[in-house]
């Protein structure tokens, strides 16, 4: 071919340059940064003690087991039982699939009253709720442990499910008020004329239209609860301790040499669900906030 | 549900908050009447159809809609239908969703719901369009599924909040005609708010313009076009606009309008009030009431500066001395600029309004 010097036409060809060729070895770098110990936490639970004490981090396990994730499963022990994190996985769920639910339907009713009804008083309501998400949480949790004593909702399923509520309101109500005030108006005085009250319009049209905003919800929540420490230990009671209390306690309490790979086992297990949520809904996360742009 | 529709305001105030929007506001509407309210954006016509509606609190005054006070009714019971210039289509529902949600929520019998709602479909002909959504619509399609919301609903009075702006050119005088059709057949009482004069001549049994909040005229489409009460009302009004020439009227009795480059003896023109000897008025004139003259002795001359094509008509841009002057002529009248053309200026079509408030004289 003659044409050595292309005319410029359609697409403009890929060069690489050297700034695009350093964001690029940053970006790798990054992934390493934040893989590595993902990296290590897998191969260690798959070795064995022996294999571990040689103490050479990076190498792949020479025989793969899944004998430290049973044990961490099935017979760690947690302070003085020995039930393996089992009990801590049932216990966050049955914390945290009602609490999900609550408090994300409490904070939608909220933004969706703020938005729609404006009762007396809304926007003082409002900012009042965004600001006390800017106090510590720390501050509240004595005088919440009292009331909730008082009350005798303390150290159960029921209290710790309300405390969720609470602590999720702020957020659950910023996010689901900035969904429904941005729709159009004339929506909402539609179905007033169509002779539709509070809940009626709540739930045959402002919900199915908030799908979007729902997962997002959904997922802030799971992995916040699912995380949570501090509200599992002091309000859930001794018997519905979550699971990531009870990994501590397995990280903490072990006699004699530690399991490594048995804590490393236990980790991941308690990791696995915002995991999990992260990559089904990764795609729905990214859609749900670009929603926000877009009419319904 | 009754269908008498005969509206009545009086003496309505509604404030948002600090801001008040109407301090005291009149108005009546016949059963079955067209009324149009017309005023440029910000002058408070949504405002005045949603205190109707009752989806705004009223301050003060009653609402009287089919002969019962619904000052303090829920919007469901006061015998209205309402479209919106966003459709407002519930965006999760299918079509028939949307036509009979109205329905469903009051338990009406199924066997009725689907009647109305064939009716209805059959009436604006979005048949097979039932179990579409409205995201799968063209413009045109859920403008008419939103009128078949309304019209479902069997109501007395139809309020309209600009359902066409929405819409291109082509498709608005086609929905404007069917929304004409449709008030002739059902009989109902229609108040339709716009800002586009043309919708409300074409549209009006009466027009009630607003500017400020306020009304400036209510009267017929012809009254409101060819006698306006003020320079607001004829310069709003009609397009294109209406020609104004400042000058002064003088002699009490034969008055003649005097400018820089026009004298125009005015004796048969009816004064609403007569005004002072010398007083600054402002003539008006529509350009389609000026009329070419070559041959009489009294015309005014003016040159031709540009024409405009229209299709139908063809508006020539002139002057008359210094003063922009615009005309409407035939279609396939040749015009080039620097043409001079002899007009004159009918006394019955002109409008004098006093130049320091913009009242008709
Ligand atoms: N929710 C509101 N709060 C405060 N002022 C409002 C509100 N809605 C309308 N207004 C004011 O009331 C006036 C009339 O508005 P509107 O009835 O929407 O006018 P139009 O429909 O003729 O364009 C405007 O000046 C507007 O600024
Ligand atoms: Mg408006």
């Amino acid at each position: 071919m003659s044409a050595a010097i292309r005319e410029p036409r359609g697409r403009r060809p890929w060069k690489p340059t050297p700034a695009r060729l350093g964001l690029y070895a940053f970006l790798l770098i990054s992934a390493l940064f934040f893989l590595m110990p993902l990296y290590v936490m897998v191969v260690t639970s798959l070795k064995g003690m022996p294999e571990i004490r040689q103490a050479h981090l990076l190498n792949l396990p020479a025989a793969p087991s899944f004998a430290a994730w049973s044990k961490a499963w099935f017979a760690a022990c947690t302070g003085l039982s020995c039930n393996g994190i089992r009990v801590g996985f049932i216990n966050s769920l049955r914390i945290m699939v009602p609490s999900v639910i609550v408090s994300i339907l409490v904070g939608a009713i909220t933004g969706y009253a703020l938005s729609f009804w404006r009762p007396r008083g809304a926007v003082l309501l409002f900012g009042v709720l965004i600001a006390v998400a800017f106090i510590p949480y720390q501050v509240f949790i004595y005088p919440l442990v009292r009331i909730f004593s008082y009350l005798g909702i303390n150290n159960s399923v029921p209290g710790i499910v309300v405390i969720h509520t609470i602590f999720g309101l702020p957020t659950m109500t910023l996010i689901f008020r900035n969904h429904f005030a941005a729709l159009p108006e004339e929506l909402f005085k539609a179905a007033r004329v169509d002779g539709a009250g509070f809940w009626r319009i709540f739930g045959a049209i402002m919900l199915p239209m908030a799908l979007p905003i729902i997962v997002v919800a959904v997922i802030l929540q799971v992995t916040g609860i699912w995380n949570d420490f501090i509200f599992g230990l002091v309000f859930a009671g001794r018997e519905n301790l979550p699971m990531t209390v009870q990994l501590n306690n397995i990280v903490n309490s072990t006699q004699g040499e530690r399991e490594y790979n048995v804590e490393m086992a236990a980790t991941l297990l308690t990791a696995t669900v915002p995991l999990v949520v992260y990559f089904i809904s990764g795609r729905w996360f990214v859609r749900g906030i670009a929603a926000g742009a877009v009419k319904g | 549900m009754d269908r008498q529709g005969n509206v009545s305001l009086r003496g309505v105030a509604v404030a948002y908050g600090p801001v008040r929007v109407f301090d005291r506001l009149d108005l009546e509407v016949a059963q079955s009447e067209f009324l149009v309210l017309l005023g440029p954006s910000g002058c408070g016509k949504s405002t005045l159809l949603n205190a109707i509606a009752g989806l705004t609190e009223i301050d003060d005054g009653e609402i009287w809609i089919g002969g019962r006070n619904v000052t303090w009714h829920e919007p469901k019971d006061r015998g209205i239908a309402m479209v919106f210039q966003s459709y407002a289509l519930y965006p999760r529902m299918n079509v028939r969703a949307n036509l009979s949600f109205g329905l469903r929520v009051a338990r009406t019998p199924r066997a009725e719901i689907e009647r109305r709602v064939r009716v209805a479909a059959e009436m604006l002909q979005i048949g097979d369009l039932l179990d579409r959504r409205p995201a799968e619509l063209s413009g045109g399609q859920r403008q008419r599924v939103a009128i078949g919301r309304a019209l479902v609903r069997d109501a007395g009075v139809f309020l309209f909040d600009e359902p066409l702006s929405n819409l291109d050119a082509q498709l608005r005088s086609e929905l404007r005609v069917e929304i004409k059709r449709l008030h002739q057949r059902l009989g109902a009482t229609m108040i339709y708010v716009t800002h586009d004069q043309i919708e409300a001549l074409t549209l009006a049994d009466r027009i009630a313009v607003m500017k400020d909040r306020t009304f400036q005229q209510i009267g017929t489409p012809q009254e409101i076009y060819l006698r306006p009460v003020n320079r607001f009302v004829a310069t709003f009004v009609g397009s294109p606009a209406m020609n104004f020439v400042p000058g002064r009227i003088e002699g009490a009795g034969a008055p003649v309008f005097r400018s820089a480059s026009l004298r125009l003896p005015v004796p048969g023109y009816k004064f609403a009030h007569a005004p002072a000897d010398g007083a600054p008025v402002e003539l008006g004139i529509r350009p389609e009431h000026i009329i070419l003259a070559p041959d009489a002795s009294d015309a005014q001359e003016v040159s031709v500066e540009m024409s405009e094509p229209m299709g139908s008509d063809l508006l020539a841009w002139t002057r008359l001395g210094d003063l922009p002057l615009s005309i409407r002529l035939p279609a396939e009248t040749m015009l080039t600029p620097g043409d001079r053309l002899r007009i004159l200026l009918p006394e019955n079509r002109l409008n004098l309004f006093d130049a320091t408030n913009g009242a008709r004289l």
